[in-house]
């Protein structure tokens, strides 16, 4: 077993110190667990979207945790206010401690002024997976679309999120792209804090 | 010690979800409504401020009498509310950061469901061991 003998036992999670978050899980042990979170959701659906939805759901939770863990242990108590803010926060902070990098890009919708898009060449979750013809769209990324709202969410950014596979040229796999689509609200507010 | 303090966490959605009386003066039920009235009251000006500034510790933000509302916005917007009669700033700032901290502890439970009750007896022995030492 891993990890038996080195870890000191605490009788309860408030005596144990936060993790310094510098610890590294086995690649093959997370798709392991990850393959089985999406088998286990696909027995417990009938569609396509339910299914991407019970995803993102299960994301959602971990970005909630991950935004106040990461704002108290990286930023030294600061909170995010402004969009741009939250938004580099994301591609760069979240995207370095659960996938060891930054994000490959962020921009900014051409066609609409609420939308963003976080691109990644090789999505981690994605890595082994390879979607059959007649699961049309499905895209496993719904958990990092998940986690991404998750976190815009909590911070008081709602925002719908999705995953979207984008064909490359020259590339045999196609990018993952996570589309972030912000409530009205948040452009309002925005617009007021100048 | 102060006299009065009365410790609530209100979560993201409005909602009550740890209280705790920490004075060290009698009490007295009538007391603990009104100091729970004069927090909720004091939740619309936090509202505002919150997006004015990054800083989570916001001081005091209203008062009442001779009772101080001292507020902390966790980066989630759970607000950490605090009223007291003493003007101990920098105590009161190490008070909510350590209580920060343990409520992080609690939410990175996987069975502790986001915006609900507090119910962990540890965590208020803790709390309580944190307002004698720091208020």
């Amino acid at each position: 077993m891993i990890g038996v003998g080195k870890i000191k036992q605490y009788s309860n999670v408030l005596d144990k110190p936060l993790s310094k978050g510098k610890q590294e899980v086995s690649l093959s042990a997370f798709a392991f667990l990850f393959s089985e979170l999406v088998q286990y959701n696909q027995t417990q659906v009938d569609n396509i979207a339910e299914l991407e939805r019970r995803l993102e759901d299960a994301g959602y939770a971990v970005g909630a945790r991950v935004l106040e863990l990461l704002c108290h242990r990286d930023k030294g108590n600061r909170r995010e206010t402004r969009l741009l803010g939250i938004l580099s926060f994301v591609h760069s902070t979240v995207w370095k401690v659960l996938f060891g990098k930054v994000a490959d890009s962020l921009e900014k919708g051409t066609e609409h002024e609420d939308e963003y898009m976080i691109s990644e060449k090789e999505l981690l979750v994605n890595r082994f997976i390879s979607i059959p013809k007649d699961m049309g769209t499905f895209n496993c990324g719904a958990f990092v679309a998940g986690i991404v709202r998750g976190v815009l969410d909590s911070a008081g950014f709602p925002a719908v999120v999705t995953a979207h596979f984008v064909p490359m040229e020259g590339q045999q796999r196609p990018r993952t792209t996570i589309l972030i689509k912000f409530a009205e609200e948040v452009l309002r507010r925005e617009a007021r804090l100048g | 010690m102060a006299t009065t303090a009365c410790f609530i966490i209100v979560s993201r959605n409005d909602i009550p979800i740890y209280e705790a009386e920490v004075g060290s003066a009698t009490k007295r039920e009538d007391v603990a409504q009104l100091h729970q009235f004069i927090l909720h009251a004091a939740l619309d000006i936090v509202q505002d401020l919150a997006w004015t500034t990054s800083a989570m510790f916001l001081k005091a933000i209203d008062r009442f009498n001779d009772l101080v509302v001292s507020v902390y916005v966790t980066a989630g917007h759970t607000r950490l509310m605090l009223l007291h009669d003493s003007r101990n700033d920098d105590g009161i700032k190490s008070f909510f950061q350590e209580v920060h901290e343990l409520y992080i502890k609690i939410l990175l439970n996987p069975l502790y469901l986001p915006g609900s009750r507090i119910t962990s007896s540890q965590f208020d022995t803790k709390v309580r061991a944190l307002a004698r030492k720091y208020l």
